[in-house]
């Protein structure tokens, strides 16, 4: 027993340049992420704060399931929970299948400067932040915006886009479709290099138009893609996108617009319910971790895919 | 690549290239608006007549700028941040990667350290109990609060890793003959064989901390302090967030709003993404095919 120990001391001793290596990125991983998921606590307590973080969390009554009671008793978190599951799940879906089709149709461009190009430009809207964007459309919807311009051309009355509960989803999905399309087709555009060119020549040989070369060459090249990141993508369900709504919504369509992680902002940080958002913050954190565990799981079985 | 010379095929074709162009199209036209706006004369832009050529161009709004000391200020916030930010992270990142691309027989706490890593990846405490522990820290109002406060990019970690662990053996194996220890073998020979996957994670961490807002918005407790996005979304994306705003009071504060400075400034924000981006495009393409995952 002595004899290991110090083998693992020497052990220990002649790998300490890793642990050195190693320590600073996992003292700011404790610091900044493991030590503040023990926060959890105040979904557990009926929290009243106090100068000290600490003392504030110690003096606290514990109340049990209370607060996710509440939480599931609210009228509003249901109809947050429900605008957020409508939102998101939209974003998956649109968000892999129009980068999809726009791969397909990139595809088929013969000229290599043009597809380039275009390659080149529709990335732009993904490295811009969702402030920059939210105002310049907020300003192209606005109410004397270029939009309601086009179509006044049209006689059609001008609209308060952003005010309108029954279009604001709409708006949200396509604004964050139009944002992150390029991106997302790049994956797409890798993978259709990596599909056999004799494929094609043969497929053509017998006879096969570009409608049917899509449909049974390239489609199948691509469908383990697909649903990897379908899969992937199971953990995103009640991830509809903080930045965006953040900055586009406004009170006139919160029955539509207003999403968990907005919610919990508004009920945390401006009216300082601390345990209701804490509790509401926890719901969203575990759904998703269990969601994401799944989906790695997933993909891992069925497609070998592993991120490390 | 398909040769093809059906009707059929070339309105497809003609159809399939304006459809691109469109796109395009659609991608520049919020810059070249915004651009419009800025120097388009102030009485044609609260009219809201800009649409696509600017109305009276001057230098006006611009100028305006030069006198503005919060936007300066916010522009040196956001300036610091993200050099500090991305310097900082990227020797973390590199360091750490360097560490977990190793075997466990020669660190042997590889694995668990992984599993650390992974779990911080996918779980997360909430909102509130991450402000109310930054707070506690005493990070309010500080650029090195803004800098650490999202925490190691832990995705950034495992594209760092994967890249090192597929890096050819043989060359560090030789540097370990020659007399190596791990640290010149780190910064001499694995970062310099890197460069591709290293600018990726550049471009990615710098974006962060550039585009960021909500840290900023909530980690500051006077305007003094917010870097710059949070310093536009407060002047140009602000709507009262109270319970019920009327529709004749929101085309009111649209109105309001000097559209032509506000452009101006959300103009200067942009550039510093665009004049990045294309230049690492290159390196990027291959960045998002090492992590199919998204955060």
């Amino acid at each position: 027993m002595v004899a290991a120990r110090v083998k693992g001391k020497s052990k220990f001793r002649s790998q300490i340049h890793y642990y050195i290596m190693a320590a600073p990125g996992m003292l700011w991983l404790f610091l900044f992420s493991i030590v503040p998921m023990a926060g959890i606590i105040i979904a557990f307590q009926d929290y009243v704060p106090k100068s000290s973080l600490f003392q504030a969390i110690a003096s606290s009554p514990f109340v049990g399931l209370e607060n996710f009671e509440y939480l599931f008793s609210m009228r509003e978190s249901r109809r947050v929970i429900t605008n957020t599951l409508i939102i998101a799940g939209a974003k998956i879906a649109l968000n892999l299948l129009i980068p999809l089709m726009f791969a397909l149709l990139l595809n088929e461009v013969r000229s290599r400067r043009y597809k380039r190009i275009v390659q080149t430009v529709v990335y732009l809207p993904h490295f811009l932040s969702w402030v920059i964007l939210a105002s310049i459309i907020l300003s192209i919807f606005g109410y004397d915006g270029v939009v309601n311009k086009f179509t006044g051309i049209f006689g059609k009355e001008p609209v308060v886009w952003m005010g309108e509960p029954g279009i604001f989803r709409q708006l949200v999905v396509g604004t964050d479709v139009w944002k992150e399309f390029g991106y997302n087709a790049v994956i797409f555009l890798a993978a259709l290099t990596g599909i056999n060119p004799t494929l094609y020549e043969a497929a053509s040989i017998d006879g096969a138009n570009r409608i049917q070369l899509v449909w049974h060459v390239t489609l199948p090249g691509l469908l383990t893609t697909i649903v990897l990141l379908l899969v992937l993508s199971l953990g995103n369900v009640l991830n509809a996108g903080f930045d965006q709504v953040f900055n586009m919504y406004n009170p006139m369509v919160y029955s539509t617009g207003d999403i968990l992680d907005t919610w919990v902002y508004r009920i945390g940080l401006t009216k300082l319910q601390f345990s209701l958002g804490t509790t509401a913050g926890l719901f969203k954190s575990a759904i998703s971790f269990v969601l994401i565990s799944i989906s790695y799981l997933l993909a891992y079985r069925f497609a070998d895919y592993t991120i490390f | 690549m398909i040769k093809s010379s059906s009707i059929g095929s070339k309105v497809f074709n003609g159809f399939n290239y304006a459809l691109m162009a469109l796109l395009t199209f659609s991608c520049l036209y919020p810059l070249w608006y915004t651009f419009c706006t800025s120097i388009s004369d102030k009485a044609a832009t609260s009219a809201g007549l800009v649409t696509f050529w600017p109305i009276g161009p001057n230098l006006r709004s611009y100028q305006e700028i030069m006198r503005d000391s919060a936007f300066f200020n916010s522009l040196w916030i956001s300036a610091q941040r993200t050099v500090l930010g991305t310097a900082f992270t990227l020797v973390v990142i590199i360091m750490l990667g360097y560490a977990l691309s190793r075997k466990k027989a020669s660190f042997a706490s590889r694995n668990a350290f992984m599993w650390i890593v992974i779990f911080c990846m996918v779980f997360n405490g909430g909102t509130i109990p991450w402000w109310m522990m930054m707070k506690a820290y005493g990070l309010m109002d500080s650029v090195w609060g803004l800098v650490l406060c999202g925490s190691l990019p832990t995705f950034n970690v495992i594209l760092v890793m994967n890249f090192f662990r597929n890096l050819p053996a043989d060359v560090e194996e030789a540097a370990v003959v020659d007399g190596a220890g791990p640290w010149r073998i780190l910064w001499g020979i694995v970062v310099p064989c890197s460069l591709p996957v290293l600018a990726t994670v550049t471009l990615f961490v710098s974006v962060g901390y550039w585009n960021e807002f909500f840290q900023g918005l909530v980690l500051s407790s006077t305007q003094a302090h917010y870097p710059l996005q949070t310093y536009i979304k407060q002047l140009v994306v602000n709507i009262p967030q109270g319970q019920s705003l009327s529709r004749e009071e929101m085309i009111r504060i649209t109105q309001l709003s000097n559209r032509g400075l506000n452009a101006a400034k959300v103009f200067i924000t942009m550039i510093p993404m665009l004049l990045i981006y294309p230049f690492l495009q290159r390196y990027f393409i291959s960045g998002i095919m090492l992590g199919a995952v998204k955060e």
